[in-house]
């Protein structure tokens, strides 16, 4: 006691010290409103999170998405089926093949089409989705790190990252926003050689994996932040509707690849990695353990991949051949009709849904008979996840948000559609 | 007075032969030590991680550490889509820095819209802060970004970025104003 | 795909059901909007159904539905209900799908909230009023989302144009224009 009192003196500069008390005449305790965002150092996206704080302590907190509202519904009804892929490709742009996939998928569904296509496009399909699926984990994880102050591992996924997006390049033409995918099947066939590069590109990425597992699994710094931080219930993870990675990491043994298997995914064997207590540290390790199974899927597509169609011999929503379109009428008023009003899709509706980088990203769309949708409205897990975040950054530290929303990898496109 | 706005390379080139020394080493220093406020919003910041990446090095060109706080960044690069709720944060971004400041409009949404016609999508970021540099793309692939860089520094090497002919400009006014 | 799951919805609650239907491998029920509440409690906690997991929760607005190849009495006329709302729900222990429609008229846009029961459909209910201006009742927080609070209308029907924008920043001032401003000084 009479230590704190020489110390108030010392600090207050007052004589009368002995009348204050511990508790009066502290630094009252008012909490503070704090703005997170929009634009913030965070990569994944831009939101707003308006903070109470007590301290360092979070009180309350209200995030306000939409920053990013690039009317991705509204576009759609006055698009065609397809001119629509580019505007799914900008909804999660680090893994845009799988969101070409799922838009092919409804379309397709709607259409009586799911069976009949070929099944060089469906591993053609698997392939570019398993790459857009490692890219995704990439960057997450490697920006997480990076923004917790590991600036190594950023630097060494945005290699292997570099590689596969050339990859992709040699395959669609584009190295992000590749919209390779068509109604019915792809729209070119690999380039040669693509299994050589392919399998030297994943020995490489997992060279570059296991160093930077080398650097952070046992990391003692990155474990303190990791661990502990952010966890969910199972419950709280199945009736907030998280899906993908971090319902995994909690637990729920949901992976719409192996429930609710489409595509060629029966054919090909992988696990599905599941955590236990729904952490931070929990969601890094589900990603980098599905990074190596979407390693294992490629390494086995490319082996069984056949030779064929790509495009399924449709005349409702196949272009005609380039020599045809040229020379004969017939085809060339098909391709006309195919491009300006659009693949003419049956009345009906329809929810398809695959596994994206976040979990279960499905399209519900109302087709009315034109070759544009009535309505197309996409299920972003991103979204999802970001309503549980206010709830998960409850009573942490306004440090812990930068784990916490990082390995929500809430991507921007997505969440905001 | 007849304030040029848009010049090509070459007369870029012929203005520097003109200017003080002083001029030249400032601006010399200014392009060689950009620091970078990367507002990053959309699919574009994957290309802008790139670009400061391993392969496609930014540091090279000096413009190494973003600095996330715009009262200590003397380059905005908008990248990627802005939208009309985004448009005040971006609009207090730019006031906030100090002079001298440049803006890239990273991206062809950040530059006009993009494909996105709709109620929400602002028409490019040029409509509430000057832009000095435009890059096309959907995303622009890292070596066009290169190039605007480079762009952006000839142009502040000859002075004739937004806010140097502002500086500029104002001196003008003063003087005549002194004369008059 | 799980014809069961209506079989038994329309077995346990035929008052409130007024059709359902199979579509493209989903199932579909039509619930009568008052009753909503008492089918989704019955949903989420009946052990043969236990739909605990929320999907999605959206919105159709039919004001331009006139679909082809179809008899034109299917398309929507002024008499019908002009809004219809989807709840999109899952079974983890059994792996049904099931989507709930509730028919809601223009001039009553009030739907009962399932935000107590499934968190999820909290900001997805906030979306649905954002983009379509459907009232949720018995929502904890019922405002805006995606838009900002100053935005007047709701976007995603039929009747709002697309490019029709609303500023915040007013963008005829603009004091940093170098054309305007030498100009001025000229």
């Amino acid at each position: 006691m009479a230590d704190s009192q020489t110390l108030k003196q010392l600090v207050l500069g007052r004589k009368d010290v002995q009348d204050l008390s511990d508790t009066e005449h502290d630094l009252p305790p008012d909490l503070m409103t704090v703005n997170m965002g929009p634009s913030h150092p965070a990569m994944h996206g831009t939101v707003r999170i308006v903070l109470t704080v007590d301290g360092e302590r979070v009180v309350k907190s209200d995030v306000h998405p939409g920053y990013l509202h690039r009317c991705f519904e509204k576009e759609s009804e006055y698009a065609t089926y397809t001119q629509i892929f580019p505007y799914t490709d900008r909804l999660n742009y680090v893994s845009p093949m799988i969101n070409n996939c799922g838009w092919a998928m409804v379309t397709e569904k709607l259409m009586g089409l799911t069976s009949l296509i070929p099944k060089r496009a469906e591993y053609i399909r698997v392939i570019v989705s398993e790459m857009s699926r490692i890219t995704d984990h990439l960057t997450c994880v490697g920006a997480s790190a990076m923004e917790l102050g590991a600036f190594g591992p950023f630097l060494f996924f945005l290699k292997a990252r570099e590689w596969l997006y050339e990859l992709l390049e040699k395959v669609s033409g584009a190295r992000l926003t590749h919209t390779y995918v068509r109604v019915g099947g792809v729209s070119k066939d690999l380039p040669d050689n693509f299994a050589a590069d392919l399998t030297h590109t994943l020995d490489e990425t997992v060279k570059v994996m296991v160093e930077v597992e080398q650097m952070l699994n046992g990391n003692k710094i990155f474990r303190d932040r990791m661990a502990g931080i952010g966890a969910m219930t199972r419950e709280e993870a199945i009736a907030s509707g998280c899906v993908g990675p971090i319902a995994r990491a909690c637990g729920v043994d949901y992976d719409v690849r192996k429930d609710y298997p489409y595509s060629v995914y029966p054919e090909v064997e992988f696990d599905v990695p599941l955590g236990t207590t729904g952490d931070c540290l929990d969601r890094y390790l589900v990603r980098i353990e599905e990074l190596k199974q979407s390693i294992s899927i490629l390494r086995q597509c490319l082996k069984q991949i056949p030779d064929g169609r790509i495009m399924v011999d449709d005349p409702r929503c196949s272009l005609p051949p380039k020599k045809d379109t040229y020379n004969t009428i017939e085809s060339m008023i098909r391709h006309f009709k195919h491009i300006v009003d659009g693949i003419k899709i049956p009345a009906g509706e329809a929810y398809a849904f695959v596994e994206g980088g976040n979990g279960e990203l499905g399209f519900f769309v109302v087709a009315d008979g034109t070759g544009r949708p009535y309505k197309a409205y996409c299920r972003s897990p991103s979204f999802v996840h970001l309503s549980t975040a206010g709830q998960l950054i409850q009573d942490h530290l306004i440090a812990d948000i930068v784990p916490i929303f990082g390995m929500i990898n809430m991507i921007g496109g997505e969440c905001d559609k | 007075m007849g304030v040029e706005i848009t010049t090509t390379r070459l007369e870029d080139a012929a203005k520097w032969a003109k200017s003080s020394m002083l001029e030249k080493a400032t601006n010399w220093g200014r392009k060689f030590s950009l620091f970078t406020y990367p507002f990053v919003t959309a699919c574009c910041g994957m290309e802008f991680m790139s670009v400061a990446g391993p392969k496609y090095d930014l540091a090279r060109f000096g413009a190494e550490f973003p600095r996330f706080s715009p009262r200590q960044s003397d380059l905005l690069m908008v990248v990627g889509t802005v939208t009309e709720k985004q448009g005040p944060a971006v609009k207090r971004i730019f006031d906030q820095m100090a002079e001298p400041k440049w803006v890239i409009a990273f991206g062809v949404c950040a530059s006009t819209g993009g494909f996105y016609q709709n109620y929400h999508t602002m028409p490019g970021v040029d409509q509430v802060i000057p832009v000095d540099v435009y890059i096309p793309g959907c995303p622009p692939r890292p070596e066009q970004v290169l190039d605007a860089l480079i762009l952006l520094m000839d142009r502040i090497q000859s002075g004739r970025g937004h806010s140097q002919l502002r500086d500029k400009r104002e001196q003008l006014i003063a003087a005549s104003h002194d004369e008059g | 795909m799980a014809q069961k799951v209506l079989d038994s919805l329309t077995a346990q609650h035929a008052a409130a059901i007024e059709h359902t239907e199979s579509q493209h491998g989903d199932e579909i029920a039509w619930v009568k909007r008052d009753q909503l509440l008492a089918v989704a409690t019955w949903l989420k906690t009946d052990p043969t159904m236990l739909f605990d997991a929320p999907v999605f929760c959206t919105c159709i607005d039919r004001l331009d539905w006139r679909p082809l190849g179809v008899p034109p009495s299917q398309a929507w006329t002024e008499d019908k209900p002009r809004f219809e709302v989807c709840y999109q729900l899952r079974s983890v222990t059994h792996r049904y799908r099931l989507r709930l429609k509730i028919s809601v008229p223009e001039s009553d846009p009030h739907v009962p909230s399932l935000a107590g029961l499934w968190p999820a459909f909290n900001w997805q209910e906030r979306e649905t009023f954002d983009m379509y201006g459907i009232r949720f009742d018995g929502h904890p927080d019922l405002r805006r989302i995606y838009l900002y609070e100053e935005f007047v209308g709701y976007p995603l029907r039929k009747d709002y144009p697309k490019e029709k924008r609303q500023p915040l920043v007013r963008r005829d001032d603009l004091p940093m224009n170098p054309i305007k401003v030498a100009r001025e000084h000229k």
